[in-house]
């Protein structure tokens, strides 16, 4: 259920953390804030580059891409019929327009290239290593913790929501549209809640028992090397040739 | 016995939740170096209350705590007692949060203003000692039940502490890692005070056994149940008294 490093060896592994964090958010970034389709598509590519250097199974993209594109489906089923601006199809009494097909169209190669950046990311590095690249990045202490205290106790969480979910089987529960139904997965939900509160209380007290005083330490010392640099400054003029590409070349 | 091996002396001590029942009634402890004290009662009767309290984890709402001579009041005063009392809570998921085992065992020796090479080489030695030797980077999450309550042990361990509060410490285990706890318990230069309610566990580790109630430490005249469980082998499961 959770992602993680998987175990196979690619040529990214290796890369400091903290370049492979700033080089994602950096393409994610030029790739948002992006228009023209040379550059999205181009973006794609890269994107699709990358996985192919950092070894991603194919069942592992069709699983992560899938639920965006869920998403995409969604606003390609609205975004043409609702967007205003040149009529090129009537179905019924709604008109697609040009506007809504290339805002759908754009938005989709946009959070592919972006999700397949993020895959390579997570795929390559284990999650609490991105925890402490983020706080040797200088980013707030607060969002380090959140980040790494959810990703360690979401599993804890979802056996209790097992456990729950198995009691109410044992008892023969089965949902329906009903107020029974409704009741019942409220409790749910406000039980899980509680008991996080609970034990986000417990860890944070056994935490303090052992000198807790606001830092989390890693023993993972972080080495830059002359590949670092060396893909860095890549993907630096990467982006870069992006951003000309769009606001230079383009206009 | 000299007052200063007196470790954890405890008067009067009062709590309750705001709006709620007492949950310590006035207890009164006098804890010394080398003791080896079990803690028998009902669930509710304020064991788990009581550690908490020695911890500096919830205020005592009346009564007196001291520890190594030292009366504790503030957070400053408990952050000296937490350097010597290590406490083992009832779930082991609430002590492990690190990735990996290494990481976890070592975050208490950082706390404590040790190097990174010296926190991590104290965090291997207490592994080794406890049969984890080749844990380091196992993720915490993905260990057995009894792994990680050994891998939490290993976390109060490493600290170092003078004293031990065991919170129920062999729920849930299989009879290898009771056995690897037993062992640890028997062998270890430390005082300790545990709460169980396994009276065939108690009687192997300890040599006092106390017994709390509606927030109170019964003293031995109110306490006749152990000396009865004592005589018995057999322990709680039932049997034909001869």
């Amino acid at each position: 259920m959770l992602l993680d490093a998987t175990s196979i060896k690619s040529p990214l592994e290796s890369l400091d953390p903290r370049v492979k964090l700033v080089a994602t958010v950096a393409f994610s970034v030029i790739t948002a804030v992006a228009n023209r389709f040379p550059v999205l598509l181009m973006a794609l590519a890269l994107g699709a580059g990358l996985m192919v250097v950092a070894r991603v199974t194919a069942s592992d993209v069709i699983r992560r891409l899938t639920p965006v594109n869920l998403l995409m489906l969604f606003l390609w089923l609205f975004l043409p019929l609702t967007y205003p601006g040149e009529s090129i199809q009537s179905i019924g009494p709604f008109t697609v327009t040009r506007e809504g097909v290339l805002y759908a169209a754009r938005l989709t190669v946009k959070s592919n290239a972006i999700m397949m950046a993020l895959i390579v990311l997570v795929t390559s590095t284990p999650v609490f290593t991105l925890g402490h690249a983020m706080h040797e990045l200088g980013i707030p202490q607060k969002f380090v913790h959140l980040f790494l205290f959810t990703y360690r106790y979401i599993h804890v969480l979802y056996r209790e929501y097992l456990r729950m979910a198995n009691s109410l089987k044992i008892r023969n529960f089965r949902p329906g549209t009903n107020w029974h139904t409704y009741r019942t997965f409220s409790y749910m939900v406000g039980m899980l809640l509680v008991r996080s509160v609970d034990r986000a209380d417990r860890v944070h007290r056994a935490m303090v028992c052992r000198g807790f005083n606001g830092r989390l330490y890693s023993l993972r010392e972080f080495k830059f090397t002359g590949r670092d640099a060396a893909v860095l400054t890549a993907a630096a003029l990467v982006v870069l040739a992006l951003g000309v590409w769009e606001w230079v070349i383009g206009t | 016995m000299g007052n200063r091996d007196l470790i954890i002396n405890l008067e009067d001590i009062h709590f309750s939740y705001p709006g709620g029942q007492p949950v310590l009634n006035g207890v009164s402890l006098k804890f010394y170096r080398g003791d080896r004290v079990g803690l028998l009662g009902a669930n509710g009767s304020g064991k788990t209350t009581l550690f908490q309290t020695i911890m500096g984890l919830l205020k005592p709402t009346g009564g007196r705590l001291e520890i190594i001579g030292r009366p504790c009041t503030t957070e400053d005063d408990f952050r000296f007692v937490r350097r010597k009392i290590g406490l083992l809570f009832q779930d082991s998921d609430d002590q492990l949060f690190s990735p990996t085992v290494l990481e976890d065992v070592a975050f208490g020796p950082l706390n404590l203003g040790k190097s990174r090479e010296e926190a991590m080489a104290s965090a291997r030695s207490t592994l080794d000692y406890l049969g984890l030797k080749g844990f380091e980077d196992r993720i915490t999450y993905k260990l057995s039940g009894g792994e990680k309550r050994l891998v939490a042990l290993a976390t109060v361990l490493a600290m170092e502490p003078e004293v031990l509060l065991l919170d129920e410490p062999t729920n849930g285990l299989d009879d290898r890692t009771r056995e690897i706890l037993t062992h640890t318990l028997t062998r270890l230069d430390l005082s300790f005070i545990l709460i169980s309610h396994e009276l065939d566990f108690v009687n192997q580790v300890t040599n006092t056994v106390f017994a709390m109630e509606n927030g109170r430490i019964l003293t031995d005249a109110e306490i006749h149940v152990h000396q009865h469980v004592h005589a018995h082998p057999y322990g709680s499961s039932a049997h034909k008294h001869s």
